[in-house]
């Protein structure tokens, strides 16, 4: 800078120069972000596009069709997906919301190592795990069942559930339940009447976090579901190993839509004092 | 208080983990009385209060309310009711909800409840706010709604934590008086924790100064304040000048000899005498005489005189604020007329305001819990 400005060169020059480079990094920045994105959304419009032609040749949405029909399996799946992430999401909060608020409250001895355990379905690698626990559920006939990749969900999903609701059930002040104690409440009414209603925001992330996994989880789907249980992320796989990137679009913005969706509502949940409190 | 005793501890013992915050609290309070729980931070007295509301449960002991032994039962069936120092109003609850909830809870029907909400709104000064919430109201409001959501139940017991501590200074002193005069009007038994002394003096019946989770002593606000039993009690209801004397005593006479810090003098206590020996005598800045040594008079008051030089004086307003050096220690007189730093003075404490205790004997002559801290500015401990 002291150079330039040395070189008798004006600062509004040197401000201009400084733009482009800014310029630059920030727009690949935003291509590499949307630019997947929007070839995504292209693709889910294109009739006919190949090689030499930067821009689909026709366009139309045809393949929407395809994809709604009564056999396309599209629908089928979707719905399967949403039951499946709804089932996994009452049966993690079902455990997180004692676990949370036992480690949140309680002095447990180890109390660090019992939040880590929960990380563990995820330390290790999917695949091994995975083809084991479908070996186990073939076993028990869990395999090609709802239940069976619900489980799965479950454990993938607990470490945010009770992370979550551990840190939403720490950040509601015991003296809050203490005073309704003191006014007559028994132990559960006070839990019900003031520490989930606080705890709710909390809670509800935690929710949304568990549904939105289930609702992208890939290889326990495949290896305990498939084929029986076809879920969205395996009809994007299929349709996208086929070959066939008109299906595997659309599949993937029905996916891409409830996410962006819920993130922003999650940003509204999670306040700062909840997150501060993950993991401690 | 013997047989009408209402709310009665005997030996308890409690703590967190495995530190004992209370040992051995036996304590026997009536119907319809207000009793101070008064020390510093650390002494036990919100944990005392807390197993009284069964937060926490006692090691040991007994807690018994009329002829009910309560020490093992939930909070919820105590029929105590407590206002929380930082007042745990619940933030998702209208203040209306708030002090209507212990109704709920009993099953009142919802305008009998209405009703009742309205009277205590009418009673504490909080009309026309019963549909906001606790984050829009002012601390002065959030304190009276704590109050009102446990006076609403109509409770046995109220258990105060150091209510008034957030409130600012000017609130604080009207509330004091609200919060007696409402307690006497309903005569509800109420225990409150503080540890603002004057507080203490100022709103309860009795008072019970714990240290160390102990009991140190128990009494009226005049006893306690008149004839402290401890060192620590006298230091704590302001007695914080400390000089050490020998005596010789018999039966209820104290001989002083004369001494380079102090004249000879020969007292007849109202109190009992500390034995024989080293004593600190403790006395407080105020009904003090301060005379120049060259017009001191001869004394017509019983007392111990005191020979001094005087450091620093300052004006807090009142009377003339002197810190004067006798000896190692440095104590506070309080003067209608100012007297020049350098002079030698005379400090004469009347009988009635000195209080002797035998002195622990391991510590060096001169050596005084108030000189311990001669390093600090003196002019620090004048505007303490």
């Amino acid at each position: 800078m002291t150079a330039l400005s040395s070189a008798s060169v004006s600062p509004r020059t040197v401000d201009l120069l400084w733009w482009l480079p800014r310029a630059a990094g920030l727009g690949l920045l935003a291509f590499l972000i949307f630019g997947p994105l929007a070839n995504m959304l292209i693709w889910t419009v294109a009739e006919r596009w190949y090689f030499p032609h930067a821009l689909p040749i026709d366009y139309g949405f045809s393949y929407w069709g395809r994809v709604f029909a009564p056999r396309g399996n599209a629908v089928q799946s979707l719905v399967a997906s949403i039951s499946i992430a709804l089932l996994t999401v009452v049966g993690s909060l079902a455990l997180a919301v004692p676990a949370g608020y036992a480690l949140a409250r309680l002095k447990l001895p180890m109390r660090g190592v019992i939040l880590l355990a929960f990380l563990v379905p995820q330390a290790f690698p999917n695949l091994p795990v995975y083809v084991n626990i479908a070996r186990l559920f073939y076993e028990i006939g869990l395999n090609g069942t709802v239940t069976g990749v619900v489980l799965v969900h479950v454990t993938h999903g607990l470490v945010y559930a009770v992370w979550i609701a551990t840190a939403a059930f720490a950040a509601v002040d015991r003296d809050l339940e203490l005073a309704a104690r003191n006014l007559g409440a028994s132990a559960l009414r006070a839990f019900a009447d003031v520490t989930v209603p606080l705890a709710a925001p909390g809670l509800m992330a935690s929710a949304i976090f568990v549904f939105l996994e289930s609702l992208d989880e890939f290889t326990g789907s495949y290896f305990v579901g498939a084929p029986d249980v076809l879920t969205l992320p395996l009809l994007l796989y299929s349709a996208g190993a086929g070959g066939n990137y008109q299906v595997a679009s659309i599949t993937a913005l029905l996916l891409l839509v409830p996410s962006i969706a819920f993130m922003l509502v999650v940003e509204k949940f999670l306040r700062a004092d909840v997150l501060a409190k993950v993991g401690q | 208080m013997g047989d009408d005793s209402y709310l009665g501890l005997q030996g308890v013992d409690a703590g967190y983990g495995r530190t004992r915050v209370l040992q051995g609290i036996d304590l026997s309070i009536g119907k319809g009385e207000f009793v101070a729980l008064l020390g510093s931070s650390g002494c036990g007295k919100t944990t005392l209060l807390r197993a009284i509301a069964g937060f926490a449960l006692p090691e040991r002991g007994v807690i018994r309310v009329g002829d009910r032994d309560v020490t093992r039962l939930p909070p919820d069936r105590r029929g105590m009711a407590m206002v929380f120092q930082s007042y745990a109003l619940w933030p998702h609850m209208s203040v209306a909800g708030n002090i209507g909830y212990g109704l709920r809870l009993k099953g009142w029907k919802r305008p009998a409840i209405a009703a009742r909400v309205a009277e205590i709104g009418a009673l504490l000064g909080l009309d026309g706010l019963g549909g906001r919430r606790p984050a829009e109201l002012s601390g002065g409001q959030r304190q009276r709604v704590a109050l009102g959501r446990a006076l609403a139940i109509d409770p046995d017991i109220l258990l105060l934590d150091e209510p008034l501590s957030n409130l600012d200074a000017r609130i604080r002193l009207s509330v004091r008086h609200e919060i007696r005069a409402l307690q006497k009007r309903l005569g509800i038994t109420t225990i409150h924790v503080t540890h603002d002394r004057e507080e203490a003096m100022v709103m309860a019946d009795r008072i019970v100064i714990l240290d160390q989770g102990r009991i140190a002593q128990l009494g009226t606000p005049e006893a306690i304040y008149t004839r402290p039993e401890s060192a620590f009690v006298a230091a704590f209801m302001g007695a914080e000048n400390v000089v050490r004397l020998d005596v010789v005593s018999s039966g209820g006479r104290v001989d002083i000899a004369a001494g380079p810090l102090n004249r000879a003098a020969s007292l007849r206590l109202d109190r009992p005498a500390p034995p024989s020996g080293p004593v600190e005598a403790r006395f407080r800045s105020e009904q003090l005489q301060l005379r120049s040594l060259d017009d001191a008079t001869t004394a017509d008051v019983q007392g111990i005189e005191l020979l001094g030089t005087i450091e620093v004086v300052v004006y807090p307003g009142g009377e003339w604020r002197h810190s004067v050096r006798i000896g190692g220690a440095s104590v506070l007189v309080d003067a209608p007329e100012a007297i020049a730093p350098g002079t030698s003075v005379l400090v004469r404490v009347p009988v009635s305001g000195l209080f002797l205790f035998s002195a622990p004997t391991a510590s060096p002559v001169g050596g005084s819990p108030a000189s311990t801290d001669d390093t600090a500015p003196v002019r620090e401990k004048l505007s303490a």
